[in-house]
């Protein structure tokens, strides 16, 4: 029992150790533009395709719910208020991140282990390059950048997924549906959904490049780190995300249409 | 020792423990300058933890490592970046940035470290591939390559910022004979051209008898003996006389690769213990333990 707390703070620590450390040498030139913009576009190819996907159906099952709904109230006119609602402040950003770790977080997890495992860390230390440098601030800052970006990208795809289901399945107004967006969603809606959303690239990159950077036991453990990062990532991002809809809701005030 | 030569690395009571296990303990001896030392020991006795000690990748309980006047685990971040630069390593299966061809590997540390045009990295590589005798397979990717490829490679790599002190991590292993002797007459070689203090860590009496001055023999996490090579081939030293004569019979048993979780249960080393006082210390070991080493 002790012995497990006892890892457990230990590797906590350890992951913070790792981010500070990049947070610390992060503003230190020369920087590392080039693996930031291949890392980016990695990250983004990897993730967005599925992220499309999974969002349009998404938001398609919230049109379903709620038209239902919102058809028995006689409030059909609203059901677009609800979607952006739900896509937007909630569904984007957890999309977005659940992405990163699961399509952008594994690779990158998977990447760093097996490069640990065959000394290549080691063996940059020892050519006095910094891994934290050269590795580690680059996949911190390609995974919120893309994090972002994806939110944005998500929130359209959900949104539109919505209208395709609303307006051509259900047979809403498409007038209605665009013009009750405002109804009860507000610009900082979006930025805090993006805020959120780099919030959870950060976690997703903190978590994969620990468990790589620790990976051991040839092939076998980089499989484990790879998945257990994955699982942590998923934990920690739907806790943060609940704290932070907390904070939210205290600090931002909200409108009642 | 009898005639003494320069020191370039002088490593004073040096212990390390994983948890509860003692890997290392107090290891003291000085690594002669310009000459090729090898660690030698069975496997899992600490040898690639203490190599990781020298360049600072590992930080030991107690002791001290000097090198050029400075004690590298007491060294900032940035002094040990520095001190770094005298060595070049070989890790045990090349490390090559799986990512790069053999070319820009060789090519990194001239890269981030100086200023030279391509053309001027270009020669100094070619030389450093010539020199390993891997010229022509410069556009290869380290997954492409034998085993014997990539630790020539990571040598070339290593050398490439012309070290003053070259490390070995077992070079012999996952090699046939043929290949362990090319790479020992490489080591040799190299040696000679570049005057640089090689350090190989080895298990394989054969690579200790080609290339070593010097031998240093460690034996659950003592050093036992260190010495000109001739002397210890030589020593009656039942540890060290069975270790080198490849004997089954002789105080090393095939526990070698446990340890005990009580280093007070031994004595401060391993020097001039008989046969039977090993052995009785082994049957009186607890309950072995995996050690904490990569394979």
């Amino acid at each position: 029992m002790i012995g497990g707390a006892r890892a457990l703070v230990t590797e906590t620590g350890n992951m913070f150790a790792i981010t500070l450390e990049a947070f610390r040498v992060m503003w230190k030139p020369p920087y590392p533009w080039r693996e930031f913009i291949r890392q980016s576009w990695f990250i983004a190819s990897v993730s967005m395709f599925p992220a499309m996907l999974v969002s349009i159906a998404f938001g398609a099952t919230i049109a379903l719910q709620v038209g239902n709904v919102a058809t028995q109230l006689g409030a059909e006119s609203q059901t677009g208020a609800a979607m952006v609602l739900a896509v937007v402040r909630e569904a984007a950003p957890i999309v977005a991140a659940l992405l990163i770790a699961g399509a952008g977080g594994s690779a990158m997890c998977a990447d760093l282990g097996s490069r640990k495992i065959r000394d290549e860390l080691s063996a940059m230390e020892v050519l006095a390059v910094s891994p934290i440098a050269t590795l580690v601030v680059p996949r911190i800052w390609a995974a919120v950048f893309v994090a972002m970006l994806l939110d944005g990208f998500v929130s359209v795809a959900g949104i539109a997924g919505g209208y395709f289901f609303n307006v051509i399945v259900q047979g809403g107004t498409p007038g209605a549906y665009l013009a009750s967006f405002s109804l009860l969603a507000q610009p900082a809606d979006l930025f805090v959904a993006i805020l959120k959303s780099g919030i959870f690239g950060l976690i997703a990159a903190m978590v994969a490049i620990y468990f790589g950077f620790y990976a051991k036991g040839g092939p076998k453990g980089v499989g484990d780190a790879v998945n257990r990062a994955v699982v942590v990532t998923f934990m920690l991002v739907f806790f943060v995300n609940f704290i932070l809809t907390a904070l939210y809701f205290a600090i931002v005030p909200q409108k009642f249409g | 020792m009898s005639s003494e030569p320069d020191v370039e690395i002088s490593i004073r009571g040096l212990t390390k423990s994983f948890g509860a296990q003692t890997v290392l303990e107090d290891i003291t001896f000085d690594v002669p300058k310009g000459k090729v030392t090898v660690l030698l020991g069975p496997s899992g006795t600490g040898k690639s933890v203490f190599l990781k000690h020298l360049v600072g990748l590992l930080k030991p309980d107690r002791g001290e490592i000097w090198i050029d006047g400075k004690n590298v685990p007491a060294l900032s971040e940035r002094e040990l970046y520095q001190v770094r630069r005298k060595f070049g390593v070989l890790f045990q299966d090349g490390a090559l940035f799986g990512s790069m061809n053999i070319y820009d590997n060789v090519a990194f540390p001239l890269r981030e470290h100086t200023k030279k045009r391509e053309s001027e990295i270009k020669e100094i590589v070619d030389e450093k591939l010539t020199m390993v005798g891997l010229i022509g397979a410069e556009k290869k990717l380290p997954g492409e390559i034998s085993g014997g490829m990539k630790k020539r490679a990571g040598l070339a790599r290593g050398l490439v910022l012309d070290p003053e002190i070259v490390l070995f991590d077992e070079p012999d292993s996952g090699l046939d004979p043929v290949r362990t002797a090319f790479l020992n007459e490489l080591i040799i070689d190299l040696n000679r051209q570049l005057e640089a203090t090689f350090m190989v860590v080895t298990h394989d009496i054969s690579t200790a008898k080609r290339v070593a001055d010097y031998i240093g023999m460690l034996y659950r996490r003592n050093l036992v003996r260190f010495g000109p090579a001739h002397e210890m081939f030589e020593s009656d030293i039942p540890v060290v006389r069975q270790f080198l004569a490849g004997d089954t019979e002789g105080p090393i048993g095939m526990s070698e690769e446990k340890d005990q979780t009580k280093p007070e249960d031994q004595p401060k080393s391993g020097f001039g213990m008989t046969a039977a006082e090993v052995e009785a210390m082994e049957r009186d070991a607890g309950a072995p333990q995996e050690e904490p080493q990569r394979s």
